[in-house]
């Protein structure tokens, strides 16, 4: 009893490190809670014309040296005049990383994004306000959850229809003329989906709400979201078609017959 | 010359059959023992694998799942197909492992014989074939012989006649009936593929693209149907009318920029609806033809000999896009009867 009574201050010193941890843990974040939707606020708070200057600042350095200081385009070096483009199409190319370009390729590649949700809004006001164009959707129009098996089946049908000439049944991409690249839509965020069928970038047509409706777009995303979760049987190679099947069909198949034929006309040992 | 003719008949000194070394097994015995019990051992895994297999079919459940490499290779068919083709896989191995190793392989040469039969056979041979004629009496009793055949070609014809079934006689009359009209009409309205959206022309913004179809096939169902979206189905564009070059012609086949073309490839038929805004260009995923959909639709690439036919539209009192007629040209791929003097050639105006 009495060393039991001993080792009990101990004990609680033991138990005290791990409990202040996770309260100065929980403090944090309660703090960060706190303080990050006052800042969420106080940038929509921030009135427009605000954010059309530091987006005009920002493009500035990190755009204009090939779409112009008022985004008016360098068609020679393949930069499209901006006006018009509308907020939408800044959230895919920045958020994306396919803008700003390391160098004018045929094609901006996907790469991380450097910027801040605030700075991308900014630029994306800037051109926003340099012509009317498609606004930056909300959850509200590309958030598939509430899509059903019918909507999704119609989805099937929309993205068989409209997208899988380039990208693939399934979302999987493929490849254009010229090296071109249709890239792979699976794991690409609805909000990038829907951004890029608005504002049709690089060889990629429009595909605009008076023909394919939000709730279309929706029904699609649920559709490829489902296809691609859905278990193929055996090994798909890609799911890309027959050259990546026919490929293993070659090396596999005849290269283990051709292993066996030469087995069978070797003559072995002799004495 | 004696020496001459010698060389014409063996230019090169028979060689003869090449020494025959042993093999280990021919000479040591315990090889040979190995190589038998071998062969037994491959031959009697066999029917444990037909057991495996038989055991595998009623004892795996069907939707017992086999993760390999993050591949979903199911349990049982995976199972199934390994046992079996093991087992054929050891018998064939067992065989060649017998033949190698403990047949004799020693070469021996068998000379061909005269191919062809002797003479007394041959003229026994003619000499039946002749008098078996004479037996039948037809020489004598003629019309036998044309009757049997003119009955014999005369059964054809009912054959060759049902072939009719096939299908009506494609005369120039039932073809402009058929294959060379579709269900596009003046005023006929044109709709988004699926939904079934009417198309408002100041909706379509420079770039887009819509694959589009007649509002009138929605009154059709199965065959039908499908054959009618099969000629009718169409692809809307609108490009910046300065970018693109529009014949005198067809200047009022558009309106501001949008243009409608048919879907289906001039090659072998395929729905094409890979287009690049950029370029205008639009590929055929079958055998990669390319249309210049800024130009008429004129081939630039691949097989295709003639341009994607285009069909004239213009907007309705609703500013909603309607067809002004049906195609001026059939459309899909080609075939013999098909008059294409009026497709549209590059350059003209």
């Amino acid at each position: 009893m009495k060393r039991a009574s001993g080792s009990r201050p101990m004990r609680r010193r033991k138990a005290a490190r791990p409990v202040l941890l996770l309260l100065s843990l929980a403090l944090v974040g309660v703090l960060y809670a706190a303080i990050t939707p006052a800042a969420q606020s106080a940038a929509e708070g921030a009135s427009n014309e605000q954010l059309v200057a530091t987006g005009k600042q920002l493009f500035a350095v990190s755009c204009a040296s090939c779409h112009g200081l008022n985004g008016e385009g360098f068609a020679q070096q393949g930069a499209p005049s901006l006006a018009g483009v509308g907020a939408a199409a800044v959230d895919f190319q920045v958020r994306t990383g396919r803008m700003p370009m390391t160098n004018p390729l045929v094609q901006a590649p996907r790469k991380d994004n450097t910027f801040t949700e605030d700075e991308i809004a900014a630029m994306a006001a800037f051109v926003a306000s340099l012509g009317d164009g498609p606004g930056i959707p909300t959850e509200d129009q590309y958030d598939p959850t509430g899509v059903n098996a019918e909507g999704a089946a119609r989805g099937g049908e929309m993205f068989r229809t409209n997208c899988s000439a380039c990208h693939n049944f399934k979302g999987a991409g493929g490849a254009l003329p010229l090296g071109v690249v249709a890239p792979s839509l699976q794991g690409v965020e609805p909000k990038e989906i829907l951004e890029a069928m608005r504002t049709g970038p690089g060889q990629m047509p429009v595909f605009a709400s008076g023909a394919i409706p939000d709730e279309n777009v929706q029904e699609m995303i649920a559709y490829l979201q489902r296809v691609n979760a859905t278990p193929s049987a055996g090994l798909t190679f890609g799911g890309i078609g027959p050259v990546a099947e026919g490929l293993w069909a070659w090396i596999l198949g005849i290269g283990s017959l051709v292993l066996f034929a030469i087995w069978i006309t070797t003559r072995g040992a002799r004495s | 010359m004696n020496h001459h003719a010698a060389v014409e008949e063996h230019p090169v000194t028979d060689p003869g059959i090449e020494q025959h070394p042993p093999r280990q097994s021919d000479v040591d015995p315990a090889v040979a023992d190995r190589a038998y019990r071998r062969i037994v051992g491959m031959l009697m895994a066999v029917p444990v694998l037909v057991v495996a297999f038989l055991v595998v079919y009623f004892a795996v459940p069907r939707d017992a799942e086999l993760i390999v490499f993050g591949a979903n290779l199911k349990m049982q068919t995976t199972l199934l197909g390994l046992s079996a083709g093991i087992a054929v896989l050891l018998v064939g191995m067992a065989a060649i492992v017998w033949a190698r190793s403990l047949m004799t392989d020693e070469e021996i040469v068998d000379d061909r014989h005269e191919l062809s039969s002797p003479p007394e056979v041959r003229e026994q041979v003619l000499a039946d074939i002749e008098q078996g004629i004479e037996e039948t009496g037809i020489r004598r009793r003629k019309l036998i012989g044309s009757g049997m055949a003119g009955a014999l070609g005369l059964l054809a014809l009912p054959a060759v006649v049902s072939l009719a079934d096939m299908g009506p006689w494609p005369t120039a009359d039932l073809r402009a009936q058929t294959i060379e009209k579709t269900v596009w009409a003046e005023a006929m309205q044109l709709v988004n593929d699926v939904n079934h959206l009417p198309l408002k022309a100041d909706e379509i913004q420079v770039g887009q693209l819509i694959n589009a179809q007649p509002k009138a096939l929605q009154d059709l169902h199965g065959t039908a149907y499908q054959q009618a979206k099969a000629k009718a189905a169409i692809i809307v564009v609108r490009m910046d009318p300065n970018t693109i070059r529009i014949p005198e012609s067809r200047r009022d086949w558009q309106v501001d920029g949008i243009l409608c073309y048919s879907k289906i490839c001039t090659h072998v038929g395929c729905p094409i609806s890979l287009w690049e805004q950029q370029t205008h260009h639009l590929l055929c995923p079958c055998h990669q033809s390319t249309f210049d959909l800024g130009n008429s639709g004129v081939v630039v690439f691949g097989p295709a000999a003639r341009s994607l036919p285009q069909l004239p539209i213009m907007v309705d009192k609703d500013g909603y896009l309607v067809a002004r007629s049906d195609f001026t040209v059939p459309v899909g791929p080609s075939y013999f009867e098909r008059d294409s003097s009026k497709d549209f050639q590059d350059g003209d105006r």
